[in-house]
C-alpha cells in the first residue's frame, strides 16, 4: 500500500515536471496556427486553430526564411564535418601514439578549454575584420573547427575502443598513418563521433551572439539572426513570428529525436568525466 | 700542469657531443613524428589565432580608444576607470548576479528532485522521461525568448491569465525590473533543468548499491543515507554543476536581448554583463572601453568561481 502510494507521488512528479517542459513546445505549436488577436485573448486559446498556412505563407514573403535556413543548415553542416574530421585525427593520434612532448601538449589542449570566450569578442571581431571575414561565413566555421573538447571526447574513447594490437595489425599490411586513421580507427570511433557531431551541430545551429556580431548582410543571415530581426520587426503580426520560430525549431527536434537516446547518456558520462 | 687542462678538454668536447647527438636524437624523434604533430596541430594553430592572441590583444585594446574604424588613441586607465564608475556597468553586474541566484538555485533543486525521481527502482519509461526533460536544452535561446515573452507578455500574457484565474489583476511583467529578471530566469530554469537532472542522475547510479545495503544493515533510515551516502558521493558532480551553472549564469545574453533589447527593457531590469558589453562595443562602437569589460567581467567570473568552489568545498569540510 504503501509502496504504490508513492508509486503514485513519484509519477506524478514526473509527469508534471514532464508538462513544464515540454508544454512551450505545444504552446508554441498552437500559437503558430492562430492570429495575433487570437494570441492576446482572454481566454488564452489552448487549441490549434485555423491560420497556420496563412502565417506561414507570411514568413516566407517577409523574410528569406528558405535561405536562411540554407545559410544555417550550411554552417552547421560545415562546422560539424570539419570538428569531426579534425577533432578524430587529433584524438585518436593523442590515444594511440607516442611522441616527444605529447603529456605537455595534452596537458596544454586542456588548459585552453579555461579561457574565457567573452574576453576575446571583441578582439576576434577585429581579427575577422582584418581578415575580411566580417560578413562570412569563414568567421563562423574555421575559429572553431578544431576544439578543446572534442580531442578530448575522440581521446577518451578511442583509448579503450582501438585495439593497439589492429593497429599493429594494420602496420604489418603495410597500412601509412593516415590510413590507419582512415580505415581502422574511424570505424571504431562512430558511436563517439555521432555524439561529437550531434553535439557540434546542435551548437553550431542554435548559435546567436557570434553570428548577430559577424553577419551584416540580410542574404546570409542564419535562422538565430532572422528570427531575431524577425521578432524586432514585426511587433504588431506576432502570429507570423511564432510561425517563423516553429518553424526553426522543428529540424533540431527532429535531429534530437533521432539520436536523443546515446546522446543523453553521452552528455552525462562527459560531465562525470570531466 | 697541461695535463688537467688537457683532461677537461676531452672531458668538454665529450659531453658537447654526447648533447649534439641527444639533440639529434630529439630532433630525429620529432621529425620521426612529424605526421603526428602535423594531425594534433590544426588545434594549436587556431587556438593561437583565435585563442590566445586576441586575450592577448584585447588586452592591448582596453587601453585603447578606438570606434573599430578611426585611429586608435592611448587611453591609460581611463577605459577601467570610467567602467568601474559607470552606473550602468554595476547595475548590470548585479542584474547578472541576481538573474543567476534566481535561475540556478531552484534549476539544481528541482534538478536533482527529477534525477532523485528517475533513479527510483521501480521508476519505469526512463528513457521517454529523460528524452522530455533534455528537449528544452537543444531548443535555440532565441526560440526560447520569443515563446517566454507571450507568456510573460504585460496585458494579455498566460500568467497573466493564471493570475486573474485567482481573481489577481494582471502585472506589467516586462514593465518591471523584477518582472523582466524573473522571466529570464524561468528561461534559464526551464531549459537547464533536465540538463543537469541528467548529470546528476548519472552521478546517483555511479554511487555503488553496495553503500545502501551496508547503511541498511547498520540501521541507517533512508534520511540518514541520504546525508552520510547520496550528497558525499555527489558532491563533485554538484560541484561541476555549480561551476558550469556560474559560468553558464555569468554569460546570460540572448535571453535579455531578444526578450527586451539591447537596452535591458524599460527599467534595464534585463541588462547582463555580456548584453552591457555587446551593446557599449557593437552598438555603440566603444572597442578599447568593450575590451576593458571584457577583463572586467573575466575577474568577476573567476572571484565567482573561487568563491563557489569554497562554498561546495567549505561544506563538505563541515561534514566529514
Amino acid at each position: 500500500m504503501v509502496k504504490r502510494k508513492s508509486a503514485l507521488l513519484l509519477y506524478l512528479g514526473l509527469i508534471i515536471g514532464l508538462v513544464v517542459s515540454v508544454f512551450p513546445f505545444y504552446w508554441l505549436a498552437v500559437m503558430a496556427t492562430r492570429t495575433t488577436a487570437e494570441i492576446y485573448s482572454f481566454p488564452p486559446k489552448f487549441w490549434f486553430g485555423t491560420h497556420f498556412i496563412s502565417n506561414i505563407t507570411r514568413v516566407f514573403d517577409n523574410v528569406d526564411f528558405f535561405g536562411a535556413f540554407l545559410n544555417s543548415l550550411f554552417v552547421a553542416s560545415c562546422s560539424t564535418l570539419l570538428v569531426l574530421f579534425f577533432d578524430s585525427l587529433a584524438g585518436f593520434t593523442f590515444a594511440k601514439f607516442s611522441f616527444p612532448g605529447k603529456k605537455w601538449l595534452f596537458v596544454l589542449l586542456l588548459a585552453t578549454m579555461m579561457a574565457p570566450s567573452q574576453l576575446s569578442l571583441v578582439p576576434s571581431f577585429v581579427i575577422m575584420a582584418k581578415f575580411g571575414w566580417v560578413g562570412s561565413f569563414k568567421a563562423l566555421i574555421i575559429p572553431g573547427m578544431a576544439n578543446a573538447f572534442g580531442i578530448f571526447w575522440i581521446r577518451q574513447y578511442a583509448q579503450e575502443a582501438v585495439p593497439s594490437e589492429l593497429l599493429d595489425a594494420g602496420r604489418i599490411d603495410g597500412c601509412g598513418y593516415f590510413r590507419l586513421y582512415w580505415n581502422v580507427a574511424i570505424p571504431i570511433l562512430r558511436p563517439a563521433l555521432s555524439f561529437l557531431g550531434a553535439f557540434t551541430f546542435i551548437g553550431s545551429w542554435n548559435d546567436y551572439l557570434w553570428p548577430l556580431i559577424i553577419l551584416n548582410d540580410e542574404s546570409k543571415f542564419t535562422l538565430q539572426v532572422a528570427l531575431s530581426s524577425l521578432n524586432g520587426i514585426y511587433v504588431t503580426d506576432y502570429a507570423m513570428v511564432v510561425a517563423g520560430t516553429l518553424l526553426a525549431v522543428i529540424p533540431l527536434i527532429v535531429l534530437f529525436l533521432f539520436v536523443s537516446k546515446q546522446f543523453i547518456s553521452d552528455i552525462a558520462a562527459g560531465a562525470i568525466k570531466s | 700542469m697541461a695535463q688537467p687542462l688537457q683532461n677537461r678538454t676531452q672531458f668538454d668536447s665529450g659531453s658537447s657531443m654526447q648533447l649534439s647527438e641527444r639533440k639529434r636524437g630529439l630532433a630525429s624523434e620529432i621529425w620521426k613524428h612529424r605526421k603526428q604533430y602535423l594531425a594534433i596541430s590544426p588545434f594549436y594553430i587556431l587556438f593561437a589565432v583565435f585563442g590566445l592572441f586576441p586575450i592577448l590583444f584585447s588586452m592591448y585594446l582596453s587601453f585603447q580608444r578606438w570606434d573599430g574604424i578611426g585611429v586608435m588613441t592611448y587611453n591609460g586607465l581611463n577605459n577601467y576607470q570610467f567602467m568601474v564608475t559607470d552606473p550602468e556597468f554595476w547595475k548590470a553586474v548585479g542584474n547578472t548576479i541576481l538573474i543567476w541566484i534566481y535561475s540556478s538555485i531552484p534549476m539544481l533543486f528541482f534538478a536533482l528532485i527529477i534525477a532523485f525521481l528517475l533513479n527510483a527502482s521501480f521508476t519505469r519509461f526512463r528513457t521517454f522521461f529523460r528524452i522530455g526533460y533534455f528537449l528544452p536544452n537543444v531548443t535555440s535561446l532565441v526560440a526560447v525568448a520569443i515563446v517566454f515573452s507571450t507568456v510573460f507578455s504585460n496585458n494579455y500574457g498566460l500568467l497573466n491569465y493564471f493570475l486573474s484565474l485567482f481573481g489577481l489583476s494582471p502585472v506589467e511583467w516586462l514593465n518591471k525590473t523584477w518582472g523582466i529578471q524573473l522571466a529570464v530566469s524561468v528561461m534559464v530554469i526551464w531549459r537547464w533543468v533536465g540538463y543537469n537532472a541528467i548529470i546528476y542522475l548519472a552521478g546517483l547510479q555511479s554511487i555503488p548499491t553496495v553503500l545502501y545495503e551496508a547503511a541498511k544493515i547498520d540501521g541507517a533510515t533512508g534520511i540518514q543515507s541520504f546525508f552520510r551516502i547520496t550528497i558525499p558521493n555527489l558532491r563533485p558532480i554538484i560541484l561541476f554543476t555549480v561551476i558550469t551553472s556560474t559560468i553558464g549564469g555569468m554569460q546570460i545574453f540572448t535571453e535579455s536581448q531578444v526578450l527586451v533589447g539591447n537596452d535591458g527593457g524599460v527599467s534595464g531590469g534585463g541588462l547582463t554583463i555580456v548584453l552591457y558589453l555587446y551593446r557599449e562595443a557593437f552598438v555603440n562602437n566603444y572597442f578599447g572601453y568593450g575590451s576593458a569589460v571584457g577583463w572586467g567581467m573575466f575577474i568577476l567570473i573567476a572571484l565567482f568561481s573561487v568563491f563557489n568552489w569554497r562554498i561546495v568545498q567549505g561544506g563538505g569540510a563541515k561534514d566529514e
